[in-house]
């Protein structure tokens, strides 16, 4: 295992953590085939500000979900049907994508087809240059920063300025930050960390009240929207059957970014799609009210192509790029279900181990439960060892998401993967087949219990087993440990009850 | 009716005196307990740790026991172990067609203890009399996957002398999760904590679950953090009086 992680840039931005007073020991245990989650959990865990800031919104989220899906009897059946159309276009996803990309090009826009992260840079870096694009705005998109877009496009692409609009979005962008929340990307800041970010930008002390912070934020990005050479959004869903991508927003933002500049260019997951139109209307009321709860955002989008004769706004041109990035080899196999995610971030807010660490311990884009699970489906098991045992299996995700996905489910078939491609590490390898052994075996299972007893004598201290060396300490450490008992439930059933 | 009883295997090692209560309950409602003798455990440890085969061959010899006996439900107090082979058993066996089958016949038998009274004995008050003021607990399995809520509460709200208080996000998993506890220790803690946090709220001084390893878990760090709160497993209040009567 490694036994030095990389410390994660946006933990390190947070307010220090409280030093763990106890040495760690948890090599010595069970958690040694488990790497970097544990390093950042822990920080997270002992910072008070971020414990407060995940509690406000989770709270709020949490109360507001279930309040408008209380008042909305058929929600299960909703649920079940976008379960059900996400099922059917998984297996036609091929199909549903080249209706959409006809519809699009038949409506004067223009289509690409993305590998990877690499070919969306490239398209976009490109059309930038040959626009002699200076100024890009950009909505909120989780698939652009999947791919790191903005870095990368900065990087290779000099005199490129990107500009995030969406407040949260942008305000992490001015921190240096990356989103740890798919709704409320800054949910770990609080508004003194806000203040400051912002008192920087301005190059003057703000005010640390709302209305003169988005006051500020919105004459800065006032200046970006109308100066935008080029507009780039996500898609919440993109329809087959119309080539209608759907955005759903709070603030306006993607409006601006999308009829302002004269190129409009989309970044859409290959999952996005749906087959048709009225299928939006299981899907849009299914991500306001889990996502934010609200019945409807305040800004429910639809953009089908560039605009048209005759119409008086919308983007001069129009590109949409379907990213591909590891979703269509999930395709058909017991993962596909994966896929079948809207973004909503419900599964984050109910999660209790999110609510203990916040977005940045997971160390990816997407983190909570989707993305313990989609992490090391998209990238790969070496990128994300830990992530699948980042939860406690108790199904909250599941009960919550508005598509049906059995994420706990999916997260013990990703346990299975590593085990079954040896990377559990010889430790728990050992340790199982031990357990196979002495389960099969009533003897020998009666054996190991005498021994234990025998062997645990020494190390009892009031009623507990003392912290002691090996795989236990991580729980010693800091919760008592019950001993075994002097006569099993089996002797005193022999003796009679 | 008879019974067969499947006790967790950390019930069996640890907390033998809720199997007891089991017997005791179950008997006072004249039903006919056996227990097979060679039963382990269920395999949810390797399973849950993502050790599939593993857990298939200890389900094996636990499918081969329970089936060498005759019985009309297999009750368990545990929802968690009850989950393993009522709902996970297909799964780790769904490619396997005869073990499949096995084990969704034997999955259609297994009752958890609360379900088994509640809804195949219909007793909803055993007359007994415990005093205290109490949380409830149900572990997540029990809740999600069995959907197995109101059946205990129903049992606790009928015991005489039995505060059944609310506590603050009572459905928060109490951060056992098996291994995960072991794996994951700082954030298995912080959740412990989070429960116990809504327990001292609440004013509760007994802490009921109907699952032994969530209440190992929320023991272990209650006495660790000095608290002397009452842990006890459903079954063990509805055993017997507490000798409070009046």
């Amino acid at each position: 295992m490694p036994t030095t992680e990389r410390l994660d840039e946006n933990v390190e931005t947070q307010k220090p953590a409280r030093k763990r007073e106890t040495e760690d020991h948890r090599q010595e245990g069970l958690s040694s085939g488990v790497g970097g989650f544990n390093d950042r959990a822990r920080r997270a865990v002992a910072d008070e500000e971020l414990h407060d800031s995940i509690e406000l919104f989770t709270h709020k989220s949490v109360a507001g979900r279930n309040a408008v899906l209380d008042a909305l009897p058929e929600a299960p059946e909703l649920r079940e049907r976008a379960y059900r159309i996400k099922q059917e276009t998984m297996a036609n996803l091929d199909r549903y994508l080249e209706q959409m990309a006809d519809a699009i090009e038949a409506r004067g826009g223009n289509v690409f087809f993305a590998g990877d992260g690499e070919d969306v840079v490239r398209y976009i870096g490109d059309l930038a240059r040959r626009k002699g694009a200076k100024v890009i705005t950009k909505s909120k998109s989780m698939a652009t920063e999947e791919i790191e877009l903005n870095r990368r496009l900065e990087e290779d692409y000099a005199n490129l300025e990107i500009v995030e609009t969406d407040l949260g979005e942008w305000i992490a962008q001015l921190a240096g930050d990356t989103p740890s929340h798919i709704v409320g990307p800054i949910l770990h800041m609080n508004r003194k960390r806000i203040t400051e970010v912002l008192s920087q930008t301005a190059g003057e002390e703000l005010p640390p009240d709302v209305e003169a912070l988005g006051s500020f934020a919105r004459r800065r990005l006032r200046e970006k929207f109308l100066t935008a050479d080029i507009g780039i959004t996500g898609a919440n869903f993109g329809v087959a059957e119309t080539g209608t991508i759907c955005t759903v927003t709070n603030e306006g933002n993607a409006r601006l970014v999308t009829s302002v500049p004269p190129v409009h260019i989309v970044v859409m997951g290959i999952e996005k799609v749906i087959p048709k139109f009225e299928d939006l209307s299981a899907f849009v009321q299914l991500l306001a009210r889990s996502g934010t709860g609200q019945k409807l955002t305040v800004y429910t989008n639809f953009i089908t192509g560039p605009r048209a004769e005759g119409e008086l706004d919308g983007a001069e041109e129009f590109h949409l790029i379907l990213m591909d990035n590891g979703r269509s080899k999930l395709l058909g196999t017991e993962f596909e279900e994966a896929l079948y995610c809207i973004r909503c971030g419900a599964c984050l807010n109910v999660c209790p181990v999110y609510r203990q660490t916040g977005g940045h311990a997971y160390g990816s884009t997407y983190s909570g439960p989707i993305g313990a699970v989609i992490t090391p489906l998209l990238k790969g098991h070496d990128e994300a060892k830990d992530l699948p045992h980042a939860s406690s299996l108790c199904g909250a995700c599941w009960e919550a998401c508005p598509v049906g996905i059995p994420l706990h489910d999916l997260l013990l078939k990703l346990r299975n993967q590593q085990v079954e491609e040896g990377l559990a590490g010889k430790a728990q390898e050992i340790a199982f087949k031990g357990f196979e052994s002495t389960m099969k075996r009533p003897a020998l299972y009666n054996i190991s219990s005498k021994a234990g007893r025998l062997a645990q004598k020494p190390l009892l201290r009031d009623g507990s087993v003392r912290p002691i060396p090996g795989p236990l300490r991580s729980w010693t450490d800091s919760r008592d440990l019950p001993p075994l008992a002097e006569k099993s439930f089996r002797e005193l059933w022999k003796e009679g009850i | 009716m008879r019974v067969a009883l499947f006790v967790p295997c950390y019930v069996d090692q640890i907390n033998p005196e809720v199997g007891v209560s089991v017997v005791r309950v179950l008997r006072r409602l004249g039903v006919e307990v056996i227990y097979p003798e060679g039963q382990t455990c269920c395999g949810q440890p390797a399973f849950n740790s993502g050790f599939f085969d593993e857990a298939r061959a200890v389900g094996r010899h636990f499918l081969d026991v329970f089936e060498g006996e005759r019985f009309d439900h297999v009750v368990c107090p545990s929802g968690s172990c009850a989950t393993m082979v009522s709902h996970y058993y297909p799964f780790i066996f769904k490619d396997l067609p005869e073990e499949r089958e096995r084990s969704e016949v034997l999955a259609g038998r297994v009752r958890e203890f609360s379900d088994f009274v509640v809804n195949v004995m219909g007793m909803k008050d055993l007359g007994v009399h415990h005093k205290g003021k109490a949380v409830f607990h149900c572990g997540c399995h029990q809740r999600r996957e069995l959907g197995v809520l109101g059946e205990p509460r129903e049992l606790l709200s009928n015991v005489e002398g039995l505060d059944l208080l609310d506590w603050e996000n009572e459905e928060l998993c109490c951060g056992f999760g098996g291994t995960f506890a072991v794996k994951m220790p700082d954030v298995s803690t912080a959740m412990a904590d989070e429960k116990i946090k809504a327990l001292e709220k609440s004013g509760a001084d007994t802490l009921i679950s109907g699952d032994s390893s969530c209440l190992m878990h929320l023991e272990g760090r209650l006495r660790r953090t000095g608290h002397d709160t009452r842990v006890l497993h459903l079954a063990q209040v509805l055993d017997a009086d507490d000798g409070k009567a009046g």
